[in-house]
C-alpha cells in the first residue's frame, strides 16, 4: 500500500529530522520534563495501534533552527506541553475558543437539520480541546471557512484554531502552524458499486471523473488522468450530485470526504485504496506556539495510546466507522523536537 | 397601333380593350369624352383615397390592438414567468433553510409560483405567433423546469434525512435556475418586449400612403373646379364640391385621428409601457438578492468567487447595487432601477409607491448587515432568525419590497391601459367613416361631371 510506504519513510526520516531541527529555547523552558527516549526506530503505519512513541529528544539551549520541510517530515508537531502561553491565556482572558469549521461535510463538521447544530468527527475534537482550555461548559464560536479562506483566516487571527480536514503539508506549514496529524487520510477514488472502475488506474479510461476545484484531486488528474475527463466542480459534494445525476462516472476526493459521500448514498463505495498520503491536523497561527503544544498534549490525550476506549476511538465508531472501517486506531504523533 | 400594324387585311373582330381605347381616344378629343374620362378619373382618386385610408388605419388600429391586447399583456407574463421562477427559487431556499420545520405557507408558495409559471408559459405558448425567438425560449423553459422541481425535490428529500448532500442539490438547482432557466425566461421576455416595440411602431407610422392619395385626389378635384371653372366662368360646381369637401373631411379625420392615437399611444408607452419595464427589472434584482441571501446560508462558505469573496453574498450585494444604487443609505442613484422608475413615475400615485419599496429596501440593507455580523460572528441561529424569521427579518423586508413593486406596477399597469385605449379609441369609425365619405365623394364627382355632361346633349 503506497500510503503506508509514504508513512514507513515519514517515521524513518523523523529522527533525522528531529536531530536536524531544534527547538527555540523558550520552548525548552516550556517543556521541561521530556525525557530522551530509545524509541527511534520503531515504524509508524497507518492507523497503528501501537502506543504513541516519542521520537527524537528535546535539546535544551540548541540554537534555534529550522528543519527544511519534507513530504516526509510534515507531520511533525512540537511536543505536547499544559502551559499556559500567550496564546492559551488570550483565549482565557477571552473566555471563548473561536474555530473555523466546515458545515458541509457528513460526519466531519456539518449541521445536523433535526438539532441545527453542528456535528462530526471534527466538532468532537474541537469540544476536546475547548473543554481543556476553558473547562467543562466552554463557550465555542464555530464560523464556517470555507476552504481557500482557511489560511488568511487564522493569518489574520480572526479564528484561533482551523479544525476542518486539513491536510498538513510543506506549503501550509511556511503559513500556519499545524497539529500532530489526528487522521490519516488519502486521495481515493468513489464510483457507483455497479461500477466496472476499480481504482485510481487505467479503468477510468473514457470515464467522467470529477473532482473540488482546487483539491489534491485535482492536481493529481493533472499529473495523471489515465484517460478520464476530468469535471471541476466548487465543493466535493457537488461532484456526489453530479454522480447521482449521471453526469459524472467517478469521483477522486479524499477517502474522509468519500466516506462522508458513501454515508449519504448507499450505492456508491471507495474503490482500491488511497493513493496519496494526506494527515490532517489542527492549524493555527504560526505564532501560537503555546496553543500549539497545548492542542498537541489534548491530542495526546484523545488518543490516549491508541486505547480501544480513547475518545478518539469513540469518536471513530460514532461517525466514521460505518464508512471506513477497519482503522484500528489514530495515526501516531511524530515531533520534531 | 401596335395591333392594326400586324393586323391581317381581312380585319379581325378587335379586342373589347382595343375598342374601349379607340373609344377614349376619340373622346378626350372632343369637349364631353374629355369631361367623361375626367369624371372617371376624378372619381377613382377620391375611391383609392378612401380604400387606402380605410387599408392604413385598420393596419394601425390592428397593431394599437396588438399593442394592448396581445404583445403588452405577453410581455407582461413573460415578466410574470421570470418573476415566479425567481421567487420559486427563494421560496425554495427559505424552505430548505427551515428545514424539518418549513412551513405550510413557505411550500404553498413555492407550488404556486411554479404552478403560475408553467401555467402562463402554456397561455404564452397557445397565444405565441409560430415558431419564433419567443417560441424557442419556451420551449426551452417547458424542458427545463421539470429538471427544475426534480432537483428541489431531491434537495428537500435529503435535507430532511439530515444530509448536507441536500444542500449540494439545492445550490446545483440554484444553479440551472441561474444560469439556464431565468436567462430563458429572460430572452422570453425580451423577445416579447421587441414584439411590443414592433408594435407600437406599426401603430404610430404615418399613413404615408393615404396622405399621398388624399392629396392627389384633392390637388384633381381642384383642377378640374378650376378647368370648369375657366371653361363656364361658373364658380361652384356642388357635385365636385360636395366630393372635395367629403375628400377634405376624410384627410383632416385621418390626421386628426392618426395624432391622438400617436399621442396615446406615446403616452401610454412614456408613462405607462417604460415604467412597467424597468419596475419588472426592479422586482427582478430584488429577487435575485433575496435569493443570493437565502443561498448564502444554504452553502455556508462551499462556493467562492474567483476573488475569494463568497459567491452568494457577493451576489447579493450587486442586486442591491443594480436596485438601489451603490450606497446603503439615503436616496437611489438616478442610473439604479428604483432611481429610474422614480423619475419615470409621473404622478405621486406611482411615485409612493416606489418610495415605499426603497425604504424597505434600506431596512434589508441594515437587516442583511446585522444577519451577517451574527453569521461571521459564528451565531448561525442569529444570522437564520434574522433572514428567514417572521418578524424584523430581511424576509420581511422583501416581501414588503416585493409589495410596494407590485402596487407600483399594477398602477402603471393601469395607466398604461387608459392612455393606450384613448389612443387606441382615436382610430375607431376612420376605416368605415373613410369609406363611406369616399363613396360620396366619388358620387359627388360624378354627379359634379355629369351634370356639365348633360349641357351638351
Amino acid at each position: 500500500m503506497r500510503a503506508r510506504g509514504l508513512s514507513n519513510l515519514r517515521a524513518v526520516m523523523a529522527p533525522v529530522a528531529s536531530g536536524m531541527c531544534v527547538m527555540a529555547a523558550a520552548a525548552a523552558v516550556l517543556v521541561p520534563t521530556l525525557g530522551h527516549s530509545s524509541g527511534h526506530g520503531e515504524p509508524v503505519r497507518h492507523g497503528a495501534s501501537a502506543p504513541a512513541a516519542p521520537h527524537g529528544a528535546s535539546r535544551p539551549g540548541a540554537v534555534p533552527a529550522t528543519a527544511r520541510c519534507t513530504a516526509g517530515n510534515a507531520a511533525e508537531s512540537l511536543r505536547p506541553s499544559s502551559a499556559d502561553g500567550p496564546a492559551v491565556s488570550r483565549i482565557k482572558e477571552k473566555g471563548q475558543l473561536v474555530v473555523g469549521v466546515d458545515q458541509n461535510t457528513y460526519r466531519w463538521g456539518y449541521r445536523d437539520p433535526a438539532t441545527g447544530k453542528l456535528a462530526g468527527f471534527d466538532i468532537d475534537l474541537v469540544w476536546a480541546i475547548a473543554r481543556d482550555i476553558l473547562g467543562p461548559h466552554p463557550d465555542v464560536v464555530f464560523k464556517a471557512v470555507p476552504t481557500a479562506e482557511r489560511v488568511p483566516a487564522l493569518q489574520r487571527r480572526s479564528v484561533d484554531l482551523v479544525v476542518r480536514t486539513m491536510t498538513i503539508n510543506c506549503a501550509r506549514k511556511a503559513q500556519v502552524a499545524f497539529s500532530t496529524a489526528y487522521f490519516q487520510a488519502g486521495q481515493q477514488v468513489l464510483a457507483p458499486k455497479a461500477s466496472h472502475i476499480k481504482a485510481f488506474d487505467d479503468s477510468l479510461r473514457g470515464q467522467r471523473v470529477c473532482t473540488a476545484a482546487g483539491s489534491t484531486g485535482e492536481s493529481e488528474l493533472r499529473r495523471q488522468r489515465h484517460g478520464a475527463t476530468v469535471l471541476t466542480m466548487p465543493n466535493q459534494l457537488d461532484c456526489l450530485v453530479r454522480l447521482q445525476l449521471g453526469e459524472a462516472d467517478a469521483v477522486v476526493t479524499d477517502n474522509a470526504l468519500a466516506a462522508a459521500q458513501t454515508a449519504q448514498d448507499p450505492t456508491v463505495e471507495l474503490k482500491g485504496s488511497p493513493f496519496t498520503d494526506e494527515p490532517y491536523g489542527v492549524a493555527m497561527n504560526k505564532g501560537d506556539t503555546d496553543l500549539v503544544r497545548r492542542v498537541n498534549k489534548v491530542l495526546d490525550d484523545y488518543r490516549d495510546g491508541g486505547s480501544g476506549d480513547s475518545p478518539w476511538m469513540r469518536a471513530y465508531r460514532t461517525w466514521l466507522k460505518a464508512d471506513l472501517p477497519g482503522i484500528p486506531g489514530p495515526p501516531s504523533p511524530e515531533y520534531s523536537d | 397601333m401596335a395591333t392594326s400594324t400586324v393586323s391581317p387585311p381581312v380585319p379581325r373582330r378587335r379586342t373589347a380593350w382595343a375598342e374601349g381605347l379607340d373609344e377614349v381616344r376619340a373622346a378626350a378629343t372632343t369637349e364631353p369624352g374629355r369631361l367623361r374620362v375626367i369624371g372617371a378619373v376624378l372619381a377613382l382618386l377620391v375611391v383609392v383615397f378612401g380604400a387606402v385610408t380605410a387599408w392604413q388605419v385598420t393596419n394601425r388600429a390592428a397593431a394599437a390592438d396588438d399593442v394592448v391586447t396581445h404583445s403588452q399583456p405577453l410581455t407582461s407574463d413573460a415578466a410574470s414567468i421570470y418573476r415566479s421562477l425567481a421567487d420559486a427559487d427563494t421560496t425554495a431556499a427559505v424552505g430548505f433553510l427551515a428545514g424539518g420545520e418549513e412551513s405550510r405557507a413557505t411550500r404553498e408558495r413555492y407550488a404556486t409560483d411554479i404552478a403560475t409559471a408553467s401555467a402562463l408559459l402554456v397561455k404564452a405558448s397557445a397565444n405565441g405567433r409560430g415558431a419564433d425567438r419567443a417560441g424557442t425560449q419556451m420551449a426551452r423553459l417547458n424542458s427545463l423546469l421539470p429538471r427544475y422541481t426534480g432537483l428541489v425535490e431531491t434537495a428537500r428529500a435529503n435535507n430532511r434525512q439530515g444530509l448536507p448532500l441536500g444542500g449540494a442539490y439545492l445550490r446545483y438547482a440554484n444553479n440551472q435556475m441561474r444560469t439556464e432557466l431565468l436567462p430563458a425566461a429572460r430572452a422570453l421576455y425580451d423577445a416579447e418586449s421587441d414584439r411590443l416595440t414592433a408594435d407600437y411602431d406599426k401603430a404610430k407610422a404615418w399613413p404615408w400612403y393615404a396622405l399621398a392619395a388624399g392629396a392627389v385626389a384633392i390637388g384633381a378635384l381642384g383642377w378640374a373646379q378650376r378647368r370648369h371653372y375657366l371653361r363656364t366662368n361658373r364658380v361652384f360646381s356642388p357635385g365636385l364640391l360636395a366630393a372635395t369637401a367629403a375628400s377634405v373631411a376624410v384627410l383632416l379625420w385621418l390626421v386628426a385621428g392618426h395624432m391622438t392615437a400617436r399621442a396615446g399611444l406615446t403616452a401610454s408607452y412614456e408613462h405607462g409601457a417604460r415604467s412597467l419595464r424597468v419596475l419588472n427589472e426592479a422586482r427582478i434584482d430584488a429577487l435575485q438578492a433575496r435569493g443570493d441571501e437565502n443561498l448564502t446560508l444554504v452553502a455556508r462558505g462551499a462556493v467562492l468567487t474567483a476573488a475569494r469573496q463568497d459567491f452568494y453574498e457577493t451576489g447579493f450585494r450587486s442586486g442591491m447595487a443594480d436596485l438601489a444604487g451603490p450606497g446603503e443609505h439615503g436616496a437611489a442613484s438616478a442610473h439604479s432601477r428604483l432611481g429610474a422608475a422614480l423619475a419615470l413615475a409621473d404622478d405621486e400615485a406611482g411615485r409612493r409607491p416606489v418610495r415605499a419599496a426603497l425604504t424597505r429596501v434600506r431596512q434589508w440593507q441594515v437587516r442583511h448587515a446585522q444577519a451577517r455580523a451574527a453569521d461571521d460572528k459564528g451565531d448561525y441561529e442569529g444570522a437564520l432568525a434574522k433572514v428567514i424569521g417572521p418578524e424584523g427579518s430581511t424576509g420581511a423586508s422583501f416581501d414588503r419590497v416585493a409589495a410596494g413593486l407590485q402596487q407600483a406596477l399594477e398602477h402603471e399597469q393601469a395607466q398604461f391601459r387608459s392612455s393606450a385605449d384613448a389612443g387606441r379609441g382615436a382610430l375607431a369609425g376612420l376605416p368605415v367613416g373613410a369609406g363611406v365619405l369616399a363613396a360620396l365623394g366619388a358620387a359627388g364627382a360624378v354627379l359634379g361631371i355629369g351634370r356639365r355632361l348633360a349641357e351638351y346633349r
